[in-house]
């Protein structure tokens, strides 16, 4: 195997990598100012993806379809924190899980009843299509390098936001003590709303720029749901450096998992059984990561409490 | 008075007794993610039994929400409670297997529109068990006759790493002459190809096969048009069908694609079908609304010549397979599978609508591997 | 009107054992089919429930039991229908189509998987323990999904249902007895165990783990020993539902039905002795009845639950008893 390929390999990691970090830091953030568990997140990145098609499809514009996602899906977020999700905070782990797979339920039905039961189409913008020479002679898609660029941005600007300014001072402070920023007169209703929205728009933006590459389905953010949340335990629930490192430890685990173990089993096995032995243990693989991690530290890699 | 003829056609064929009320069970899927499958069958086989005319058959149609259980429940409900005489919808091969033997064995007639999973082929073959669409690898089987004909010497195949999977390579490899450049097994549900890709790309391959369902075959394409790799793509039709072939849009122009029916093949019963189709629920039929309507009409020319109560005749006018099928010719081959034409196909544009143009027969009058295993 | 709780649990077992006598009369099998469903589902919530409603602790990941108990059904009778021989390395068997071994051998098998994930799970709590379940489930998902030598993704289909000795199996009601049978011991344990001394100490635990530290208990393996109690009963609900559909399939060990197990807790009330059983009679009977109205039946699905969650507080039982908790 080249370096070529084996650099080829860990770009699509790290690729895969940041667009779980859209996905889980919103996740991650909603954990830990509201302590809310929301099985719901992936039905907002399949909102952000259907808006963008629809919006594409209607405009041809990617610039507006991008923005409507962003919208409809901090739209959708924010009315059901305040339908629904509001009456859930002080209730148990439980109910918290068992409301939020309800909203699964409906939203996924409800879109196939708006948008019918085939899938939507949602391509690149021609601006960034088609592959780039990078130095040392890799050939690598446009689009997923800008990938890489916007959720780095985005995890810069996340930091930013919760390090450098008023609102975030009131997200850090709703974390560690809720009553007390309330009774300094911050309206804690409105901050929450404002964070499940706040995350709700990253996993839309997620949906719609992963959708360009991918299928625009119902069901679609379940799998990724489930990889979110593999993603903010390996982190610690609650922190968002925790969560960027957890992304892009699962990206590089489930990429160069599923191409070097079968590669791997096939210094002591004939090519075909090692191909399915090996991609067999490469979709465990993250759970053993998420598993190993969990033995080691209980609470995750930057987790503060249970 | 068209409507008055047609009524007293139908009542003097009652009067007679060669007809009594019959009753079809459909289990498909018609809700998640898979449902626009099941719909087109139930579309296509539903237009059929409306286009007969007949008012004596009765269809009970449910949803198996693509899970195995609720299928074998909802196929003990059929059976038990509805007692139908025939069954038939079923979409997955998983669920087939699940409810197709218990069915058949309970003296129920089942006629598969879709799936044809090998151990229903061969030894777990049943005399009440027709299959009216394909073997599971006979697609495959004729996509790698096409890459022996198009001149491809080294191949890279890929397909998700579960039964249907490996089948499909299998398929491929049972009648691609050439050598592999490699041989991939993906993730079942897997959305993103970029590690497969950029090892397609550093092979030495001259063309790539590949066998990706539903969702995953969008995501594929979309990711390898973008990737600027040039190697020719085939596939079975299932990843460049009617439904989805808009989802995956300029990335399937050009791509070669096998299947046993395509909108162009010409034939008197195919144009009205398609033409109907469209009147009808206003958009192109495809591959899987192609199957219900022929599974619908191989139903229709049974009962014209006996009843499901008489087991062994009703059978037999099964086997003889007496219709007009939308593929042209059409006959079973001794497990009940169908000989047919496979033709490559390719992925066309037709003013704003993406579909398929067929180029060419890829295998004539193919029957399945598991025939000879089979002890009817 | 409040009702009370032994009065409504009375009035469910009089319900489960009149409703199928009423269906056989009237020629109605495929309620008997419903029921027999709806109580296996009941069995393995019941399991849930007692790391669930007793022990405080939310595991998403029982389907992993569930499979692993239809798997241990599906292995056993395979081998015994294909006459082909089954090597466990130290011996070989030829299968069995005998139901109570088939259970044993569930019931040990998803006890074994139990107590090797309930130890390293245990370790963590909270949401942590959530995910680490849910984690676990998807390992063996995974698993069964590769695992080519039993149908892979496919499953296993079993052309005939097992054997129990005296019975026809095959017949709805009859199967459907001996579902009922083992759900009434398995609610008896349940019932039991509440009031015995573990179960106020598991209990205990719940509430206050450290306060039983220091009466000399050690919690964790309180919590090890339910957790592979649960485990055990719900791979027995596994074998069960694997026997009621002829089939096994990975399906069983989806994150979905992890969840809808939660799901049948919390619409009859956590920690209640017939919450389960309350809330899979009423799931199966949407999930039946809602399916006839209406392709798009699970938004109305999706709605209702919500509602039980958010007006409904303490499940159905909560709801008819008014009281909220079931710890008085």
């Amino acid at each position: 195997m080249s370096s070529i390929l084996i650099i080829e390999q860990i770009l699509n990691g790290l690729q895969f990598g940041v667009m779980l970090f859209l996905m889980a830091a919103g996740l991650t953030l909603i954990f830990g100012v509201m302590g809310l568990i929301n099985l719901a997140h992936g039905s907002l990145y399949m909102v952000g993806a259907f808006a963008a098609a629809a919006v594409a499809g209607a405009t041809g514009s990617f610039l507006l379809a991008l923005v409507a996602a962003l919208a409809a899906a901090a739209l959708a977020g924010a009315i059901v924190e305040m339908v629904v999700i509001r009456r859930l905070y002080k209730a148990p782990h439980l109910d918290q899980v068992l409301a939020t797979f309800a909203l699964i339920l409906i939203f996924s039905e409800g879109t196939r009843w708006v948008f019918g039961s085939f899938p939507l189409f949602l391509d690149i913008p021609d601006a960034l299509s088609g592959p780039v020479t990078l130095p040392g002679g890799i050939e690598y898609p446009l689009y997923r390098l800008t990938l890489i660029g916007i959720g780095l941005a985005v995890a810069v600007g996340l930091w930013a936001l919760i390090e450098r300014t008023r609102l975030g001072i009131r997200i850090r402070a709703g974390e560690n003590d809720r009553e007390m920023i309330a009774a300094l007169g911050v309206d804690i209703s409105k901050l929450y709303t404002l964070v499940f929205a706040l995350g709700a728009a990253l996993a839309g933006l997620a949906g719609a720029l992963v959708g360009a590459i991918q299928s625009v389905q119902v069901g679609m953010g379940e799998p990724v749901l489930i990889l979110a949340f593999v993603v903010i335990v390996i982190g610690g629930i609650g922190s968002v450096r925790g969560a960027f490192i957890g992304a892009l430890l699962v990206g590089l685990t489930d990429t160069l998992g599923g191409v070097f173990l079968p590669e791997l089993f096939k210094l002591f096995m004939d090519n075909g059984a090692a191909q399915k032995t090996g991609s067999a243990l490469a979709s465990m693989g993250i759970y053993v990561l998420m598993g190993l991690v969990l033995i080691w530290r209980p609470t995750g890699l930057f987790g503060a409490r249970a | 008075m068209k409507k008055f003829l047609a009524a007293a056609a139908v009542s003097a064929l009652c009067a007679t007794g060669a007809l009594a009320e019959v009753k079809v069970g459909m289990i498909t899927t018609l809700s998640g993610g898979g449902a626009g499958l099941g719909i087109d069958v139930r579309d296509g086989f539903m237009l059929a039994i409306a286009q007969s005319g007949r008012d004596d058959i009765e269809v009970v149609i449910e949803d198996d929400q693509r899970k195995p259980d609720i299928a074998v429940q909802l196929s003990d409900k059929m059976i038990q409670s509805e007692r139908v005489d025939v069954m038939t919808g079923i979409i997955w091969s998983n669920l087939a297997m699940a409810v197709v033997p218990a069915a058949v064995n309970q003296n129920v007639f089942y006629l598969s529109p879709n799936a044809g999973p090998s151990p229903l082929a061969g030894k777990g073959c049943h005399q009440n068990y027709f299959n009216v669409a394909w073997q599971n690898d006979n697609l495959h089987e004729a996509a790698g006759a096409y890459a022996n004909g198009a001149g491809y010497k080294n191949s890279f195949i890929m397909a998700p790493n579960y039964p249907a999977g490996v089948d499909a390579l299998t398929g491929y490899k049972r009648f691609f002459d050439g050598d592999l450049a490699g041989e991939i097994y993906t993730e079942l549900g897997q959305t993103d190809y970029a590690a497969e890709i950029a090892q397609i790309r550093a092979s030495d391959a001259d063309s790539v096969f590949f066998f990706l369902p539903g969702g995953m075959g969008i995501s594929f394409l979309k990711q390898y048009a973008d990737s600027g790799i040039e190697k020719p793509v085939v596939g079975p039709a299932f990843s460049f069908d009617q439904g989805i072939l808009q989802a995956v849009g300029d990335a399937a122009l050009g791509v070669v694609n096998t299947s046993q029916w395509n909108k162009d093949i010409d034939n008197a019963t195919n144009a009205a079908f398609v033409e109907s189709f469209q009147a009808e629920y206003g958009r192109l039929p495809s591959l899987y609304a192609s199957q219900g309507f022929d599974t619908a009409n191989l139903l229709l020319s049974a009962l014209d010549k006996a009843d499901p109560s008489d087991a062994d005749a009703f059978r037999e006018a099964l086997r003889a397979a007496e219709f007009d099928s939308t593929r042209g010719d059409f006959s079973f081959g001794s497990n009940h599978h169908p000989v047919q034409t496979i033709y490559a196909r390719e992925v066309i544009k037709e003013g704003d609508v993406f579909t398929n143009k067929t180029l060419g027969v890829a295998l004539e009058n193919h029957a399945d591997a598991y025939a000879a295993e089979c002890k009817m | 009107m409040r009702l009370d709780e032994r009065y409504i649990n009375g009035l469910m077992i009089a319900g489960l054992l009149a409703l199928p006598l009423w269906a056989l009369v009237a020629d109605q099998p495929f309620t008997i089919t419903l029921m027999t469903r709806a109580v296996i589902l009941a069995l393995a919530a019941v399991g849930l429930n007692i790391v669930l409603g007793i022990g405080g602790m939310v595991s998403f990941g029982h389907a992993a039991f569930f499979g692993i108990g239809g798997y241990a059904m599906g292995i056993l009778a395979y081998h015994a229908q294909t006459y082909t021989a089954l090597d466990l390395g130290a011996f070989t068997t030829e299968g069995t189509k005998f139901m109570p071994v088939i259970w044993l051998v569930a019931m040990i098998t998803s006890g074994l998987a139990a107590s090797f994930i309930g130890l390293l799970s245990l370790r963590t709590s909270g949401v942590y323990f959530i995910m680490i379940t849910l984690a676990f489930g998807q390992m063996f998902f995974y698993f069964a999904i590769s695992w080519a030598q039993y149908g892979g993704e496919d499953g296993l289909s079993i052309y005939v249902r097992n054997d129990f000795p005296g019975l026809n199996t095959l017949m709805p009601i009859q199967f459907y007895g001996i579902c009922f049978a083992l759900l009434c011991l398995v609610l008896a344990l349940f019932a039991r165990l509440q009031a015995s001394p573990f179960g106020l100490a598991l209990n205990a635990t719940r509430q206050a783990a450290v306060r039983v530290e220091t009466v000399g208990l050690n919690p964790m393996r309180l919590k090890l020993l339910a957790f592979v109690l649960s485990g055990a009963i719900t791979g027995l609900a596994g074998a069960l539902f694997a026997d009621l559909n002829r089939f096994v399939s990975p399906t069983m060990f989806s994150w979905q039905l992890s969840g809808e197990l939660i799901v049948l807790i919390v619409i009859g009330g956590v920690g209640r002795l017939m919450g389960p059983v309350i809330g899979a009679c009423v799931y199966v009977a949407l999930e039946h009845f809602l399916g006839e109205i209406t392709d798009f039946w699970h938004v109305y699905l999706g709605v209702i639950l919500l509602c039980i969650v958010l007006f409904g507080r303490g499940g159905l039982i909560g709801l008819l008893t008014g009281k909220e908790g079931a710890h008085v």
